[in-house]
């Protein structure tokens, strides 16, 4: 494919049929991994390529983001496909069981110490300590071309891939990672770092350089997850390598089974949806402006029209808010579900009268107060992991006893106008049930719904009772992901 | 539509020119403006606040030589805003200088003509004779059933009128959209456009910036900014500092005669650069030698 530049200039351009067969599998690809990518966009990206000069792969990678990504969340998983689908394919990659490399042409220069001499082959001579202390220059100095080396290297020397075997590319970074120790080397840098300063570091400035080496160091493990990916590309075939990296978008990760990565994704991901969330009910909120005829305001102003009623006035619907009781089992299991849903629930307090949180594990504590007068919610949330006062005997979740606690405590304060959320898996561990308090509640209460972070298909085997409960909720709602979260709480509101 | 002539000539073309505007864009925006440009598409730009989206539509009139058209959207905004509007007072003084004996014809072919509409920003942009960039600002915070007046724009550049037909653009001009993100927009308004995201700077694209927009900064203080402001955005903070407020920080260092930051000096000016006490206080305590007295101080 020559430069399309004169083509794109003398009218429609012509693109090579590979390349189109190439992009429109890519887009299969994509929208197998559950990104939405309609026709529109799939020919938009299609005449996209025809302007970029595809040896720039960056360029390349952009437009056909641009065209067929439209929601930033999706941008990883974007990445991802990319990454394999259009994987630098060569003999370079394949996983050797000797450790010598040729051929390679972006090989940097080693640093002109005398002891490699430029290629890959001269790297896997060093015994570790020498690669250890390559390893230290080059992050010391933030050499980005010495660490993509090193990480090459360092995949080849530690990650032990063998062609053909089953094992994901988790396991792989594992095994590098272990081998670095890059704790230690974290250590190593700040005090090079402090013997290099003139004088003592103040703790801002230590700080800086504690993120900057931090940063390079992630920039190391990016290289070697790369490293590892294209090698399995390279091993295994395009195809089986994308089945196998296929992530769940962020809205879909489940929080039962969510990796620590994913964790963190969910965690970044809750407050741009809390903050939607709220516009929109408030929005909503306005705009139910269709009440019934005021007859006396209407009157009133016709006054002022010599009695005609011209202007015409209705009343505000004032929708009651309702009050929000949350009963949350925080055993290990279902903790992080818990926190969402408390986050989420707390970010749009305004839209309920009052909002009381109540978490147990075998025992119950109400955590209002974590809450009271606090701007930020994620150091309440986890004021209330470490702080609340859960346990009473063993630590397992006891859902009967919780519910007996509750009852007697603030069972009187549930009225009319409460709903009560209840969150769990209900795996009671063979305890008592006691869902006569659960039918006791529904009774006083307005509404009790039961939340449930669990498959449907697994409900009811084992130890979980939530069938048994069910019966006295309004609804049991299976809620494993926050697009379930955020369509349960906005129909909540 | 009509044809519209090229004006960059490649990628590097676009980034260098930006750059000599003063805008340091990667090579991704770089790469979409590029393409926008020979799509003839709009991009609909989103990202945090104050990471330069509407700068990049500035800089971009600014480089092609265009005038800029800016829609800045709120709630309530509607057809007579946006679009066009008939200019009913002139239209009635028409309707009383006739005499009684006009044709009933002639007079309403005469008061829907040109001489009696109102354009507003959008056919502005479609009539436009020489070039013209279109800024659609903050489109997430129209409803939902007001970013259908976008749509016919946005895809086929042109405006319906019923009693004068349809407008066509003479020249495809660029559109922007910018988006904080407040709310998803609709299918068919992103299907329509190219998306750009643009995220906080990384290190060296904001420290570039830092030394570009503030005049007489010192090389060593504009890195010290760039890293204490990375740092500050691996916080979980309620507001991250943007660019625009890192540039202000910036100058004030500059105006403080400050030449190298110390807790001290970072204690007393993060109010210009995070705007929430829990995020200053937070700032204060993660950065400071002796946090608890500072924090005092700063509060």
């Amino acid at each position: 494919m020559t430069l399309t530049d004169q083509s794109a200039i003398n009218g429609k351009p012509q693109a090579d049929r590979p390349l189109l067969d190439l992009v429109s599998g890519f887009i299969e690809e994509l929208r197998n991994a559950g990104l939405p990518v309609s026709l529109t966009e799939n020919l938009d990206a299609m005449e996209a390529v025809t302007h970029i000069p595809l040896e720039d792969r960056e360029a390349f990678k952009y437009a056909l983001g641009a065209t067929l990504v439209k929601n930033h969340s999706h941008w990883r998983a974007f990445e991802v496909v990319f990454e394999v689908y259009f994987s630098l394919r060569g003999p370079e990659y394949e996983i050797l069981d000797g450790d010598a490399l040729e051929g390679e042409e972006d090989q940097p220069q080693m640093p002109g110490d005398g002891q490699a001499s430029g290629g890959g082959g001269g790297m896997s001579a060093l015994t570790p300590e020498q690669l250890a202390e390559m390893l230290f220059k080059a992050l010391m100095g933030g050499d980005d071309a010495m660490l993509r080396a090193l990480a090459r290297q360092a995949v080849m020397r530690f990650a032990g891939m063998e062609p053909g075997r089953p094992v994901g590319g988790t396991y792989y970074l594992y095994r590098t990672l272990r081998n670095l120790d890059l704790d230690g080397i974290l250590d190593r840098l700040m005090d090079a770092s402090r013997d290099e300063a003139p004088e003592d570091l103040s703790s801002l400035e230590e700080r800086l350089e504690r993120d900057e080496f931090n940063d390079r160091i992630d920039r190391l493990k990016q290289e070697i997850e790369a490293e590892i990916r294209r090698r399995l590309v390279a091993d295994r075939g395009v195809e089986a390598m994308a089945k196998t990296l296929r992530k769940p978008l962020p809205e879909d990760v489940d929080f039962m089974h969510a990796s620590r990565e994913e964790m963190a994704n969910l965690r970044k991901a809750i407050y741009p949806l809390t903050r939607k969330l709220a516009v929109r009910l408030a929005r909503k909120r306005r705009h139910g402006r269709k009440g019934p005829l005021d007859f006396r305001n209407t009157m009133r102003h016709s006054l002022s029209y010599g009695g005609v009623p011209a202007e015409p006035k209705f009343k505000f619907p004032r929708p009651a808010k309702p009050e929000i009781m949350v009963v949350a089992d925080i055993s290990g299991s279902v903790a992080a579900f818990a926190r969402f849903t408390l986050h989420l629930v707390y970010a749009i307090s305004g839209q309920f009268s009052k909002v009381r949180s109540f978490v147990f594990i075998d025992g119950l504590d109400e955590v209002t107060r974590f809450f009271d007068g606090v701007e930020d919610i994620g150091e309440a949330v986890h004021r209330v992991n470490t702080e609340a006062d859960v346990v009473w005997v063993d630590g397992h979740s006891d859902y009967g006893h919780a519910f007996g606690v509750f009852w007697e405590k603030y069972g009187k304060e549930v009225g009319p106008k409460t709903t009560v959320l209840i969150l769990g898996d209900a795996r009671n561990n063979y305890h008592a049930s006691q869902s006569w308090i659960v039918k006791e509640l529904k009774h006083r209460a307005r509404k009790v719904f039961w939340l449930n972070p669990e498959p449907k298909a697994y409900w009811d085997t084992g130890d979980s009772i939530v069938g048994e409960y069910g019966t006295w909720c309004e609804g049991v709602h299976e809620v494993r992901n926050l697009r379930q979260l955020e369509a349960f709480v906005e129909n909540l509101v | 539509m009509t044809s519209h002539d090229v004006q960059f000539a490649d990628l590097d073309g676009v980034r260098n020119a930006l750059a000599d505007a003063d805008y340091l864009a990667d090579a991704g925006i770089a790469g979409i403006v590029y393409l926008a440009e020979r799509l003839g598409k709009p991009i609909l730009v989103e990202g945090p606040a104050g990471t330069g989206k509407t700068q990049l539509a500035k800089s971009v009139s600014e480089i092609t030589g265009s005038r800029l058209i800016r829609l800045q959207c709120y709630e309530g905004l509607d057809e007579s805003k946006a679009l066009y509007e008939w200019n009913y007072k002139k239209q009635l003084l028409r309707i009383q200088t006739e005499g009684s004996d006009a044709a009933w014809n002639d007079v309403e072919d005469d008061l829907f003509s040109e001489d009696f509409l109102l354009t507003r920003p959008l056919l502005e942009a479609i009539r436009a004779e020489d070039r013209v960039v279109l800024l659609i600002d903050e489109v997430d915070r129209v409803e939902v059933e007001t970013e259908a007046l976008l749509l016919e724009i946005l895809s086929e550049y042109q405006v319906s009128i019923p009693e004068l037909g349809t407008v066509e653009a003479t020249q495809v001009p660029m559109v922007f959209l910018t988006s904080n993100g407040t709310r998803e927009l609709s299918e068919a308004l992103k299907r329509r456009c190219l998306y750009l995201y643009i995220d906080y700077p990384d290190l060296e694209r904001e420290r570039q910036i830092v030394t570009a927009k503030v005049p007489g900064i010192d090389a060593n203080l504009a890195d010290q900014i760039a890293r204490i402001v990375r740092s500050i955005r691996q916080l979980d903070l309620k507001k991250d500092p943007s660019v625009s407020e890192t540039l202000d920080w910036a100058r004030t260092l500059v105006l403080l005669g400050v030449k190298q930051i110390n807790a001290e000096v970072a204690t007393e000016t993060a109010n210009v650069l995070l705007k929430y006490r829990t995020d200053i206080e937070k700032a204060v305590k993660e950065f400071a030698d002796n946090p608890d007295e500072l924090a005092d101080s700063a509060s």
